[in-house]
């Protein structure tokens, strides 16, 4: 398999504060790599710096071979290849549910109407949200929205897809629902990085863990089963002993 | 009956006056509120720029307009600037470049604060959707701040025509103007004409200002 995310000596501070600190990672094609760490440990930052959505202090990134740098040209056409959700469900509110999934297809990658309008039909038939196309954002609940952002994201046909803890500012009922849909996004060969706090669909998810904490990797691998029942690291045990109630 | 002093409007062509005054109110406020408009969406972009010079540029200008008097700035661009900079401007002019300084400054700073509200993850969505800064401005920002905009900005346009009653001061004959010039003219027979007159000016101003309050209700229901 072919390595599609490249980061090497990653390093992001906000002044004085590190956030990252030499951060490696390596993401196959088809790869689901789940972050998981406490609160403010520097997960959620990580997957913005994939996207060019904050600067660098040190180190690469490349998708595909070509370099992610924020405030470049060239940062435009790299996102159309990174499909990112993230947490608070931030639809177009001007916009109906169609018009939100179309609008980048439509303007960004200058496609024919006809052909993305039955695209993201056949994507929100898949999700179940196809009644739901001529809505607008605040008339769906929030898993419904963040069911068609994925849908928005997954129509511009990125290579890799991030989800920043997108079930987090949800009602618990609806975050099943979310966890389905990347559940089959995940068996359907999509490769993913997922920021999540709901163990139990890590678990069901990942084909690789990264724990991060401190904003260090302390913890790296493919033993999903056995890091959740056994993590290696007495840091990644503590972490996990927090959601548990004995 | 009570003489409200009404009857001086039908003596010749006093209220077709009157109207003419209203109409140089409404083509002064009219210009000013469009200049206003266009230019204050320039200034409020600008504001939200992160440029520390424009920055401080930017918010010397607003202050300036927010303490002086609107009266005051009239008198100094009518009759500050004639002898000082040898320029020629007719008071029309004047009133015009006054009201397009005020209006610009509190459009932008109202463009500025409808920017600020839309959260960062908007653009943030926008951008991660591979969109430029401005396509995110044209099809995502722009249409959510404009509906924001529009009671914000008519509450200033309603206010700039109001406002319209202080050009007299530097001689343009307005409705303010003729009423007071009707008033003058019929002191000896008509002495109750100041109550029938200004009433008529309240209720002139008051049928230009409510449509176009109720025009901003009805939009922010319709885009709630």
């Amino acid at each position: 398999m072919s390595e599609l995310l490249k980061v090497t000596h990653l390093h992001k501070e906000f002044g004085k504060n590190v956030v990252l600190k030499d951060i490696n990672l390596t993401v196959k094609k088809g790869e689901v790599v789940v972050i998981i760490g406490p609160s403010g440990c520097g997960k959620s930052t990580f997957l913005r710096c994939l996207n060019g959505l904050e600067e660098l202090q040190d180190g690469v990134i490349t998708v595909d071979g070509l370099p992610v740098e924020a405030n470049k040209r060239e940062i435009t056409k790299l996102r159309q290849k990174i499909g990112m959700v993230f947490q608070s469900y931030e639809l177009f509110p001007h916009m109906s549910v169609l018009d939100n999934i179309i609008l980048a297809p439509l303007k960004v990658q200058r496609r024919n109407k006809e052909e993305a309008v039955r695209e993201a039909t056949e994507l929100l038939d898949k999700v179940g949200l196809l009644d739901k196309k001529d809505y607008f954002p605040r008339q769906l609940s929030g898993g419904q929205k963040q069911r068609v952002a994925i849908v928005r994201a997954l129509l511009m046909h990125p290579d890799i897809l991030l989800f920043d803890e997108v079930t987090a500012a949800l009602d618990p009922e609806m975050v099943h629902e979310v966890l389905e849909t990347m559940l089959a996004l995940a068996r359907s060969g999509s490769t993913m990085l997922i920021v999540t706090h709901e163990m139990a669909f890590a678990k069901a998810v990942a084909d690789r863990i990264v724990f991060i904490d401190k904003g260090e990797i302390v913890e790296e691998t493919t033993d999903v089963a056995d890091f959740f029942k056994e993590p290696s690291t007495p840091r990644a045990k503590k972490f996990l002993s927090t959601f548990t109630y004995e | 009956m009570l003489d409200l002093g009404i009857d001086v409007l039908f003596k010749g062509t006093n209220f077709l006056r009157l109207l003419q005054g209203l109409w140089v109110s409404i083509e002064i406020s009219l210009i000013s509120v469009v200049i206003s408009i266009l230019l204050g969406m320039i200034v409020g972009v600008l504001m939200t720029m992160n440029n520390p010079i424009l920055h401080v540029a930017l918010k010397v200008y607003l202050e300036i307009v927010r303490i002086m008097p609107q009266m005051v700035l009239l008198f100094i661009v009518y009759f500050g600037t004639t002898r000082v900079f040898g320029l020629d401007l007719s008071a029309e002019a004047s009133a015009i470049i006054v009201f397009c300084f005020w209006g610009t400054a509190e459009m932008g700073d109202l463009v500025r604060g409808s920017i600020k509200s839309i959260s960062k993850v908007q653009f943030e969505s926008a951008y991660a959707l591979g969109m430029d800064k401005v396509q995110t401005y044209w099809y995502v920002i722009s249409p959510q701040t404009f509906r924001r905009l529009v009671p914000l900005s008519i509450n200033l346009i309603t206010r700039m025509i109001k406002t319209t009653s202080l050009v007299m001061m530097i001689g343009i004959v307005e409705v303010l103007k003729v009423s007071q010039q009707i008033i003058e003219a019929n002191r000896k027979i008509s002495p109750n004409a100041a109550f029938g007159v200004f009433a008529v000016v309240f209720l002139l101003y008051f049928m230009v200002c409510w449509p176009i309050s109720r025009l901003s209700n009805y939009l922010e229901k319709r885009w709630v």
